[in-house]
């Protein structure tokens, strides 16, 4: 199996890469937590100084769209989490097959995304002179922070798309196994990350105040 | 040549092995030259300020052209220079060395965080001779997302790309520190540079990303014309400040924590003694760098932020005294008794201590509301953030450069040279910043070029301390430089000094260590003092 788990110079064993992969990804993550953290404290601030303007806005999102969003992003991870399961147990065909279906979801995503953008475009929610005038002025803030919002979190979704069609390449390849899979499980972890990110602006964005 | 006896720079001179080089210790000398470059530029910038405020009228430049100048050496200075000045050079060179490592846990990482700081440059300089930027480095909004007509975004851009290269920097000396220690190094037998580092990593992971999405929103609020910062939409500026003094204080801790581990390593070694208290001193850095994300909110005592959490924010910025004293207490109590020598590192650092000293005490001055309000924007807070930043840091990379330079080069600096320019140093700081203070305190108000006239004498002592610093740096330049091709070679350990990095030959070969060592002691074991406080004659026989 040697060529499957080579370790780097720098390492003493197998074993040291991959607590220190793990590390790398995890500290990784705290900062990617932080990046995105000014946005929700910008979105905490402003809910907080214009309140029912947020309310008035946020039914202008498309429920719809995020509802489906939220469904592909989260059974993206479970096939994800399946594909990092297989290479555990050795099923390398079955890695790929996961993958794919990640990516497949992933675009799916995006796809909806696109089409929800364009909705929101011809509704007049783009912040600026062209907004909805039967919105109070303020939901413009709303709408500013959800553009931002979602749009770095596509940036993110695009990202993590890259990094699974590298893995794809690899499982491909028959790279990875039980005994060496720690790319395909650090992608699993921003993967999921990206997806949790997800979950808190489907609820700030489109759920949160629907009712009130 | 044998293949054994190579060292990290006879291994290859083409410019392709430095450009791709994976070395730690190289990429650290790829770091040293970039940021001596980028501290030129600022240097420069500052010199014209300087000559400019010889007189009270606005005679060499424009009101406009000053702003443009101290923007360009705020933004250059903290962050081309200071942030990655120790971190990235120093850290980079003896981290592995220090835990008895090859490299780096990423090298190829660590490399691209260089590519990240020089793209990162890229932007800042085409920025600055595109026409420069005015806002200052702190890019307060709406001036700088509306009003100011400059170009603001390409040198927020220059930031946020070398901001990922140090936030890459820091992922890698944590997960290093973590988990490439040799066997029997453990926490409390590290160093106490490394702990340091640890720290300003951990800094560096946590704040630098809010710095990152802080400027990108004011850089789209400004390209998009519409924003959540400008109050016109009903956005409030002030948000802007809290989300860039949360990254902007703790960075000032990541500007100064990496100079108290270069103390902590020179000290023991000019002392001949054990650190006293190693466990306070390592978790004094701890403790500035959890207490330090606490207290941005004293940067904005005046900016209509609540007077409850002024009161908040001025305790919390009392208690990082604490921990900073602690050190400086324990710094001093391990020179009791101890048997001091005065090679040129130890001068550095003992003026760091009594810079820092002042610094910190004026500090306190300033964490103090009532004090805050009458020297707020004054040339008190100039000279303030500059004991910190300049004698602070800028003297205790330079004590670490010459600590280091023997293994980094494997030559001797000139050391009677190397006394003279830390003394000038010394003397051309206090005299360029300590009038400051006083003009500060009697009203001048920084960022302006021109003054009410009886401010005169303090501005012109101050820019004749400012020209005998310029001497003090130009001096090492030119010294080290010359002791790369004609100086005497260092032999492994040319201070006596304890830790891993000083038993690899100097300068190390590529891998380090020819054999991975075993730690079996604490740092800093050095051979006890006899009663008088001098070196026991066995350890004087192989000096």
């Amino acid at each position: 199996m040697k060529e499957n788990s080579i370790v780097a110079d720098q390492f003493e064993n197998a074993q040291q890469q991959s607590e220190a992969a793990h590390l790398g990804m995890w500290t990784f993550i705290a900062t990617e937590i932080l990046f995105f953290g000014g946005l929700f404290l910008a979105y905490i601030v402003y809910r907080h100084f214009y309140f029912t303007e947020f309310v008035a806005a946020s039914k202008h999102t498309e429920v719809l769209f995020g509802t489906i969003n939220s469904i592909i992003l989260l059974t993206s991870s479970l096939t994800m989490a399946l594909a990092v399961h297989a290479a555990k147990e050795n099923y390398r065909l079955q890695i790929s097959r996961w993958l794919a279906l990640t990516i497949f979801l992933g675009l799916a995503f995006l796809a909806v995304k696109g089409l929800e953008y364009h909705d929101d475009i011809e509704n007049k929610l783009v912040p600026g002179a062209h907004f909805d005038p039967s919105l109070p002025a303020q939901s413009q803030i709303f709408f500013w922070l959800y553009w931002t919002m979602t749009g770095l979190h596509a940036i993110h979704v695009t990202v993590g798309l890259g990094v699974l069609s590298t893995m794809l390449l690899l499982a491909r390849k028959e790279k990875f196994s039980a005994n060496y899979n720690t790319p395909l499980t650090l992608a699993g972890l921003y993967w999921h990350f990206v997806d949790i990110v997800w979950l808190f602006l489907f609820a700030l964005l489109y759920v949160i105040s629907r009712h009130k | 040549m044998s293949e054994e006896n190579k060292n990290y720079l006879s291994t290859g001179d083409t410019v392709k092995s430095w450009l791709l080089t994976t070395d730690h210790k190289r990429i650290g000398i790829l770091f040293l030259f970039s940021i001596l470059l980028f501290f030129t530029i600022a240097a420069v910038a500052a010199a014209l300020m300087r000559i400019e405020l010889l007189t009270p009228q606005g005679d060499l430049v424009h009101a406009d052209t000053y702003n443009k100048l101290f923007t360009i050496h705020g933004v250059l200075m903290v962050w081309f220079f200071l942030i990655p000045s120790i971190p990235s050079v120093l850290g980079n060179f003896v981290i592995p060395l220090m835990i008895g490592a090859r490299d780096m846990a990423f090298p190829k990482l660590n490399l691209l965080s260089w590519y990240l700081f020089i793209i990162g440059g890229f932007f800042a300089f085409h920025a600055i001779i595109l026409g420069g930027v005015d806002t200052g480095w702190t890019f307060y909004t709406p001036y700088s997302s509306a009003y100011s007509n400059s170009h603001v975004v390409e040198m927020a851009l220059g930031i946020f790309i070398a901001g990922f290269g140090s936030i890459l920097t820091g992922l890698n000396f944590i997960v290093t520190i973590q988990t490439m220690r040799a066997p029997g190094l453990t926490w409390f037998r590290l160093p106490l540079f490394i702990w340091s580092l640890f720290a300003t990593s951990v800094i560096l992971v946590l704040a630098t990303p809010v710095l990152a999405i802080t400027l990108a929103l004011m850089s789209v609020e400004r390209i998009w014309g519409i924003g959540i910062f400008n109050p016109k939409l009903g956005g409030d500026p002030v948000l802007f400040q809290h989300l860039f003094w949360f990254y902007s204080h703790p960075a000032v801790y990541i500007m100064i924590l990496p100079g108290m581990g270069v103390v902590s390593e020179v000290i023991t070694c000019f002392a001949r003694k054990k650190i006293f208290g190693y466990y306070f001193v390592a978790f004094s850095s701890v403790a500035i760098a959890v207490v330090g994300f606490l207290v941005w909110g004293h940067h904005m005592f005046v900016s209509s932020q609540s007077i409850y959490a002024g009161m908040a924010f001025s305790i919390l910025s009392f208690l990082v005294a604490i921990p900073s004293a602690i050190k400086v207490f324990n710094w001093t109590m391990t020179l009791y008794r101890g048997s001091i020598s005065f090679e040129a590192p130890m001068i550095y650092v003992l003026s760091f201590i009594a810079l820092f000293v002042i610094g910190g005490l004026t500090g306190l001055m300033l964490a103090t509301l009532p004090v805050d309000v009458h020297v707020h924007g004054t040339y008190f807070v100039v000279a303030h953030f500059h004991y910190i930043m300049v004698g602070g840091m800028v003297t205790a990379f330079m004590g670490g450069l010459h600590y280091w330079w023997p293994k980094i080069s494997g030559r001797m600096y000139p050391e009677k040279l190397g006394q003279l320019a830390a003394i000038i140093m010394f003397v051309g700081f206090n005299l360029t910043f300590f009038p400051q203070y006083i003009l500060g305190y009697l009203g001048m108000p920084r960022r302006v070029h021109e003054y009410a006239p009886e401010f005169q004498i303090y501005n012109v002592l101050s820019t004749a301390g400012a020209s005998i610093l310029g001497v003090g740096y130009l001096l090492p330049l030119i010294y080290l430089l010359w002791s790369i091709f004609y100086g005497k070679r260092a032999t492994a350990n040319p201070w006596n000094a304890t830790g891993l990095e000083w038993q690899t030959s100097s300068p190390p070969p590529k891998n380090n260590f020819h054999e991975t060592p075993v730690v079996t002691e604490e740092p800093y074991n050095y051979p006890p003092l006899n009663e008088i406080g001098e070196i026991t004659l066995a350890s004087n026989e192989h000096k």
